[in-house]
């Protein structure tokens, strides 16, 4: 994993990237969204506070998902009416997937370009994908809250964003992300805790 | 992360706060995961995830005071996790008229997140809300769902709605809010969906005994007698039945194989054979002696058979076996009858014209027997024909073992069926009268 080192355009502090691919991340210490162009970092936009929120999860945190090891390197925060929930951008040693943490239930999902998409979809509608049948469980109305750390795309603009997920008789999960024009597709799977095996974990206060 | 790391991350700590609607001090135990939190002070339900915890409700009216028997702030371990109890209500539903309530607690780690524990008259649940989703199908004229490769049957669909909260809940929790709750059971587990809008979640709970309750959570005293017979409660008497029938299957084996062995070793002989005419018209004494016949061999048993040609009609034929030597006698008698007809049934048969008695351990030497027949006089002449065989082999002692041990595996297997009975007369298919229900497969 190669380590590109460059420096915020506003404040000069270092940036480090974790990972090669990354497009976008936030300056640690004045919370500018930085993006990657060809040559340099370009300020887009700046992190307002990002709210409480307890998830486990840190950027840091290291685990294993199918015997592939892996590194937490950035999250998206959303809000909705029941709170937060949290996308960890994962980076693998074979590509990069997402770690979604809502009131601590774990779902691992990968981008799944490529598959036909329905423009909407209504609770307790069936698709298949991947000769997987899955059900609409829940639509959920959610709005960008905040990004930390390295993403794989621009994400610093948006406003509210449906989602809409998806599961199956088999614990699998997809999740439909209508936050761009085209529908983008996550395919995955419910994990335990137990069985991603984290480490470099947040400590909580009594616990 | 390194000292002097500009963005140290922070350590989430129970916040301590003050409820809007009473000034109480009230915390969250669920950092930032709880969605509503009631003040159990004033009551007022709060917006956990609003800084200013917005009163979202107030019910105090509504209901009265149910202390949780777990004090919320207590913690326990759980399949090896340590949660803490964060919120307690109690859910009611009408059945004909006549409410009946549990109630459940929010149990909280950080690391792991929400997991439940429902309470009903003592009966106890270990629940979590379902990954999967289980499948619908018919089964045997009844719904029921599949989750896992296991089956589990319909038992009741109710209007479980809200009747006191306290602590914190990770979903809206308003007092006076029904849900359509169904439990499918497949003892000891039970699959519970709640359906609220559109929106169906599925959690599985795992039947867990009030001793365990109160020795993981270190409460105080015994917790309450479990009441009746609950929905998912594992039947105490399903093992023992399968163990009592499968040790009853084993001995039945065994007494066979003895019975074999007995017959197959038993010299089973012919001692002595008579043929002889009672004149029921003839006067007088009629009993008469046989010649002595030797019975070889150690002591065992002598079986004798009486033959006759009764024809509506019957014999009653007095018997003594006496040894020659030692003047022992043995006393026993026989009746013989047979009778056949024809009436608007058609015809019929009663009786039947040959009879044997079994003498037991009769030593040997030389015997010989002291008949005396009677019957009805004037109905002619009988014929009968006596054989005695030595060392017949007897069963009736293997089939007194078996029925001693049917006995209490009629009894397991009944007291078995009892219990799913009271099981099932509690779910929305309760047995009629005389059906049993229920059955286990």
């Amino acid at each position: 994993m190669t380590q590109p080192v460059a420096n915020c355009p506003n404040c000069g502090a270092k940036i480090v990237f974790r990972w090669s691919s990354s497009v976008q991340t936030v300056c640690e210490y004045c919370k500018s969204i930085l993006v990657r162009t060809d040559v340099d970092l370009k300020k887009v936009g700046q992190v307002a506070d990002l709210p409480p929120n307890s998830s486990p999860i840190q950027i840091g945190t290291e685990g294993v998902y199918n015997h592939h090891p892996f590194v937490a390197v950035g999250r998206i925060i959303y809000e909705y009416d029941q709170g937060t929930w949290n996308e960890w951008h994962l980076v693998l040693n074979n590509g990069s997937a997402w770690l979604s943490d809502a009131q601590d239930n774990y779902v691992v999902t990968f981008a799944a370009p490529g598959r036909k998409l329905p423009p909407s979809a209504k609770v307790g509608e069936q698709y298949v994908w991947d000769n997987e049948a899955y059900a609409v469980s829940t639509i959920t109305k959610a709005h960008y809250r905040g990004v930390e750390g390295e993403l794989p795309f621009q994400y610093w603009d948006k406003e509210d964003v449906v989602f809409i997920d998806l599961t199956s008789e088999h614990g699998k999960f997809a999740t439909l992300d209508y936050s761009d024009e085209a529908p983008i597709l996550y395919l995955g799977e419910s994990v335990e805790f137990d069985d991603l095996k984290l480490k470099n974990l947040r400590s909580f206060e009594g616990w | 992360m390194s000292a002097g790391d500009p963005n140290p991350p922070s350590t989430p700590h129970v916040k301590a706060m003050n409820c809007p609607g009473c000034g109480a001090a009230l915390s969250l135990r669920s950092f930032t995961q709880a969605v509503t939190v009631v003040c159990d002070s004033c009551h007022s339900i709060l917006d956990a995830q609003d800084p200013q915890l917005k009163i979202l409700q107030q019910f105090k009216m509504a209901t009265e005071e149910d202390p949780p028997l777990i004090p919320l702030g207590t913690r326990g371990r759980i399949r090896g996790t340590a949660y803490e109890a964060v919120g307690f209500q109690r859910r009611t539903i009408q059945v004909e008229g006549v409410p009946y309530s549990w109630h459940e607690y929010v149990l909280f780690n950080p690391y792991k997140g929400f997991r439940y524990l429902t309470e009903y008259n003592g009966h106890w649940n270990d629940t979590a809300t379902l990954r999967a989703l289980p499948t619908l199908n018919p089964y045997a004229g009844q719904v029921s769902v599949a989750y896992l490769g296991e089956t589990y049957r319909h038992f009741q669909t109710a209007h479980a709605s809200t009747t006191f909260v306290l602590g914190e809940f990770p979903w809206q929790v308003r007092v006076g809010e029904a849900n359509e709750v169904t439990d499918y059971i497949s003892p000891p587990r039970v699959l519970s969906s709640e359906r609220s809008g559109n929106e169906v979640t599925w959690s599985m709970g795992e039947y867990i005994s009030g001793r365990d309750i109160w020795k993981t959570f270190a409460l105080p005293g015994d917790p309450p007698a479990p009441i009746g017979v609950y929905e998912n409660q594992p039947s105490p008497f399903s093992t023992d039945t399968k163990t009592i029938w499968t040790i009853f299957g084993a001995f039945a084996i065994f007494l066979l194989l003895m019975m074999l062995g007995f017959s197959s070793f038993a010299r089973d002989e012919q001692a002595f054979q008579g043929a002889y005419i009672f004149d029921t018209n003839a006067r007088g004494e009629a009993s008469f002696v046989t010649d002595p016949f030797e019975l070889k061999g150690r002591t065992s048993t002598l079986e004798l058979s009486t033959t006759t040609n009764v024809d509506n009609n019957w014999i009653y034929l007095n018997y003594a076996l006496i040894n020659r030597d030692t003047g022992q006698a043995y006393d026993f008698g026989l009746e013989i009858s047979y009778y056949h007809g024809y009436d608007s049934d058609g015809s019929w048969t009663e009786g039947t014209r040959n009879d044997s008695v079994a003498v037991p351990s009769v030593p040997p030497g030389t015997y010989f027997l002291r008949v005396e027949p009677e019957s009805d006089s004037g109905h002619g002449t009988i014929h009968y024909e006596i054989t005695a065989q030595r060392d017949v082999p007897q069963f009736s002692f293997f089939g007194i073992a078996l029925l001693a041990l049917l006995v209490p595996a009629a009894l397991i297997t009944w007291r078995s069926i009892n219990f799913e009975y009271l099981r099932w007369a509690e779910s929305d298919h309760a047995p009629m009268e005389s059906n049993t229900g229920g059955d286990e497969d």
